[in-house]
């Protein structure tokens, strides 16, 4: 992989002119029928799921009971005004079927009404002038702050010196990606760590010179009326992970897979939530990718002429010095593992204030971010090459066809789909760490949290995690010979392409231990490490420290120092 | 169900010792068999005389040298080779397997690959993914991902005089359950499904050390008593080594655990009981395996297994004291004694 740590990027032209012939703006054309389709297979799936007698009416009244609960207990500023009105009826007509029999038709009428209800909410709206008035805004806007704030010269608002571009590195197989794009629909997995990972891979998409791609985002972001109002026309489509009925969940799903077979490139993350630990994800959520593999089973199907679009897979890790959300995200994690019945979900981008607020601290002060582009892979996880052939450990192409046949012909399987899915997010999660960037902040983190760890093995975790930070210090000089033997471990792994490496990283050790200290989580109102003026390294929030020490989780690293 | 349904395609089988021509035999009730052998003079024989190992072969089943017809002919296959040949046939068979092959293994061995020029005595640990189940080797040397395997008590002979049996089909995939049990299955045949795969391999794989500890107790002639202490407290250890090695308990309970079990620790038909048997009687080890025409896949397991337990610390009294007997010159009787002084330990504790 090549490294860009300094210079500058290249700048790619698009590989669509024009937006009319992207796949989103295709699919906001024919939203209204997009949307029927979707409810149509939903509910077929959904009534061949609930054949026998009561099976629907207790599936309805599931959703019932789970609806009316959450609009009682966790209401949302984005939810519709009728949202009672809807479901009471909903109710009351149930109350009416009870004594009756034969009542299957007017179930799967009201079934019908709920999924119709739940596509419609979902459905995204593309819209062409304002995806291309949030670049703009976005480019233009946050190249002057940069300018600004790093140039310190008057009319350094009108200077175009920094960019976006010296922001983000952007590592990997991009080339790659982009070839694909035009021969086949790419389905983009992020690791997932901040709030602004989103807007951060949108950008991304945009320099690639790749079309739109469309996304789930979490409804609650639309509680952010200057983020509801973009996002409504970037094609994303709308999750509420409040919503946990299999209705709503297989309604989801359909979407997301429809969306793919017309060959809509589409990004999800794939870990479901932001990683409150800090670690990479180990394991992912089956439901996205499990429609994906929907998808190309479908599109094998209809295309029996072998001219059906492939789907690749497209793994993505992004490398941050600082996370805004780090010291709630691992309180969070800490008490749902120390399993505390109750704990509350708080999103630090409550108000577009604090949003634009984090924004500006973010673009404006020196905090770069990498994201390195994996290979791509088919739905089984075997690397394609430039022209979209899967090619197999020995290198022989693969047809990925033959994984769906069953006797000759392509079968559905859901079972065996189930597995295929489960063997992806094993590859998928393996990539990640391959392609992860250590960044010299990462490295202090891990070195200090490890040190002091060592010292109070006995305690468990949330005893060592209690201790008065005061009482927790490390001299200059061993943290040195420490910090360079972890770092001699990850250059091995990096040897043996089992990690990837921020270039900064191989410089003068005094050099990468200085970075890494001012880097680790610099914006934080405690800072998880820094060195005192007599030498010695001190932390002000252990927890926050933890969260950046477990970026390096799964490679093994207690072990092998 | 509809196991009475021949299937359209014929069948696989790749070796052609007693258990391959046996379930071979078993699945030309259902369906046609290409039969792969290795030596041409085999498949010479079996076409001219239809008859192999002492096997009459069922008239389904057509000998064949070519893996590549066999592969391209067939889409699902049984290997059922030693596992000290397994990956080098599955090298030879890769470039024609694709994903819509079906590979439902027989073999119940383990191969194990160890850095260059380094043997089972020379390293200090065994980890777990240098040792690979051949279901491991598959998916190490194909793209083939429908992988099942079979087990349980099915002794070659008995087989081949149509008696009464049953075996386990195990694998991730349902699908590939379900094609196995509708190949297999006939009126004195019963097929059980299992989605532990890894666990019922190594069933099969751990019963066959506890086996030749078996025949070495009828070879000093000890009877039942010590037999029921043998198999149960056999159970235990292989359960013990099975879940560190990844399987779960469940899989050693049914039929391809306690079942094959019991059979191999009672039958004189078992290669590896007549190893047990004959080391029990005085014979050395390496006279034993050259007067077989087949291989006892318990002796390789033994000295897997034994490493690996000392690399995890697992405790495995009967399993130190067959590696003992076999390598390290100790007697039956001396193994046997040192067995019986093993300090007091819990009954059960696996569950």
């Amino acid at each position: 992989m090549k490294s860009q740590d300094s210079g500058r990027q290249k700048s790619y032209k698009p590989i669509l002119e024009g937006t009319k012939d992207w796949p989103v703006v295709q699919l906001s054309k024919n939203r209204k029928q997009f949307v029927e389709t979707v409810i149509e297979e939903t509910f077929d799936k959904i009534c061949k799921d609930n054949v026998r007698r009561n099976n629907l009416r207790e599936e309805l009244e599931t959703t019932l009971y789970l609806e009316k609960l959450r609009i009682k207990k966790n209401p949302w500023l984005v939810d519709p005004p009728d949202d009672y009105s809807f479901w009471n009826t909903v109710r009351q007509e149930l109350v009416e079927l009870v004594s009756k029999s034969g009542s299957r038709e007017k179930e799967e009428e009201i079934l019908k009404r709920i999924i119709s209800r739940y596509a419609n909410e979902i459905a995204g709206n593309f819209k062409k002038s304002r995806y291309k008035l949030a670049r703009e805004i976005i480019k233009f806007g946050f190249s002057k702050l940069l300018n600004a704030t790093r140039v310190k010269r008057f009319n350094a608002l009108f200077s175009n010196e920094y960019s976006l571009n010296d922001k983000i590195q952007i590592t990997g197989k991009a080339k790659q990606l982009r070839k694909l794009a035009r021969i086949g629909t790419v389905v983009m997995v992020p690791t997932h760590f901040s709030n602004l990972d989103s807007i951060l891979i949108g950008w991304i998409i945009h320099v690639l010179g790749l079309p739109a791609f469309i996304y789930g985002a979490g409804l609650n972001l639309f509680n952010i009326k200057i983020l509801a109002y973009f996002m409504n026309s970037l094609g994303a489509y709308k999750v509420d992970r409040r919503k946990k009925n299999p209705i709503y969940l297989e309604t989801l799903k359909t979407y997301s897979s429809a969306a793919m077979q017309e060959g809509a490139h589409t990004l999800f993350f794939p870990g479901g939530t932001r990683s409150r630990s800090g670690k990479i994800e180990t394991s992912l959520k089956m439901g996205l990718l499990g429609s994906a593999m929907e998808a190309q089973r479908t599109i094998f199907m209809n295309h029996p002429n072998h001219d059906g679009k492939k789907l690749f897979i497209v793994p993505v890790t992004i490398n941050y010095n600082f996370v805004l959300e780090a010291p709630t995200l691992i309180k969070e994690y800490l008490s749902i593992k120390g399993q505390e019945r109750y704990y509350v979900e708080n999103d630090e981008y409550s108000t577009s204030y604090k949003m634009l607020k984090f924004l500006l601290k973010f673009f404006t002060k020196g905090s770069d971010i990498s994201v390195s582009i994996g290979r791509a892979m088919d739905l089984l996880g075997n690397y394609v090459d430039p022209k979209g052939n899967s090619i197999d450990a020995k290198g022989r192409v693969i047809d990925t066809r033959d994984y769906f046949m069953s006797d000759g012909k392509i079968t559905v399987d859901l079972q065996r789909e189930k597995e295929y899915t489960r063997r992806l997010s094993d590859i998928i999660v393996k990539e990640y760490r391959k392609i992860n960037r250590v960044f010299a902040s990462h490295l202090v983190a891990f070195t200090a949290f490890n040190i002091w760890r060592k010292e109070y093995l006995k305690l468990d975790l949330y005893d060592f995690l209690r201790l008065p930070e005061e009482e927790l210090m490390i001299s200059y000089d061993t943290f040195k010979s420490e910090f360079e033997k972890v770092r001699k471990v990850i250059f091995k792994l990096n040897k043996k392409k089992q990690v990837n490496v921020a270039l900064h990283l191989k410089g003068e050790l005094d050099d990468v231990i200085k970075t890494g200290l001012e880097n680790v989580g610099m914006y934080h109102s405690k800072r998880p490490l820094l060195l005192t003026k007599d030498k010695l390294i001190i932390t002000q929030d252990l927890n926050t420290l933890y969260y950046y020490h477990n970026r390096m989780a799964g490679y093994e690293l207690e072990k092998k120092v | 169900m509809n196991w009475k349904k021949k299937s359209k395609k014929p069948v696989g089988v790749i070796g052609a010792g007693s258990f391959g021509s046996a379930i071979a035999n078993i699945l030309a009730k259902n369906s046609e068999v290409l039969l792969f052998a290795r030596d041409s003079v085999v498949v010479k024989k079996i076409a001219e005389t239809k008859r192999h190992r002492g096997h009459t072969l069922h008239k389904n089943i057509t000998p064949t040298g070519d893996l590549s017809h066999l592969a391209n002919t067939c889409d699902i296959i049984f290997p059922i080779v030693p596992s000290s040949s397994f990956r080098d046939m599955m090298q030879l068979l890769s470039p024609y397997l694709h994903p819509y092959h079906i590979l439902i293994h027989g073999t119940k061995g383990l191969d194990i690959s160890l850095p260059e020029g380094e043997t089972l005595s020379s390293i200090d640990r065994l980890e777990r993914d240098q040792i690979k189940t051949m279901s491991e080797v598959i998916m190490d040397e194909s793209v083939v991902l429908r992988i099942g395997c079979l087990a349980g008590p099915n002794l070659a002979k008995e087989m081949s005089e149509n008696q009464l049996a049953a075996t386990v089909v195990a694998s991730h995939f349902k699908e590939v359950i379900r094609e196995g049990g509708n190949l297999l299955r006939n009126e004195m045949f019963q097929v059980y499904g299992n989605e532990d795969l890894i666990g019922i391999e190594l069933a099969g794989v751990l019963k066959n050390v506890i086996a030749i500890a078996s025949g070495a107790i009828s070879g000093l002639g000890f009877g039942q008593n010590a037999k029921g202490l043998l198999v149960s407290r056999g159970m235990v250890e292989m359960i013990h080594l099975g879940q560190a090695m990844g399987g779960n308990v469940q899989a050693f309970l049914g039929l391809a655990g306690i079942g094959d079990l019991v059979t191999t620790c009672n039958s004189t038909l078992s290669r590896n009981y007549t190893v047990g048997h004959r080391l029990a009687k005085g014979e050395k080890v390496a006279e034993i395996i050259n007067s077989m025409d087949e291989v006892a896949e318990g002796v390789n397991t033994v000295q897997i297994a034994k490493k690996f337990a000392d690399t995890y610390k697992v405790r495995v009294p009967i399993t130190d004291a067959i590696h003992q007997v076999l390598f390290e010159d100790l007697t039956v009787d001396e193994a046997l004694q040192q067995l019986m002084k093993f300090p007091y330990s819990v009954d059960i504790d696996f569950l």
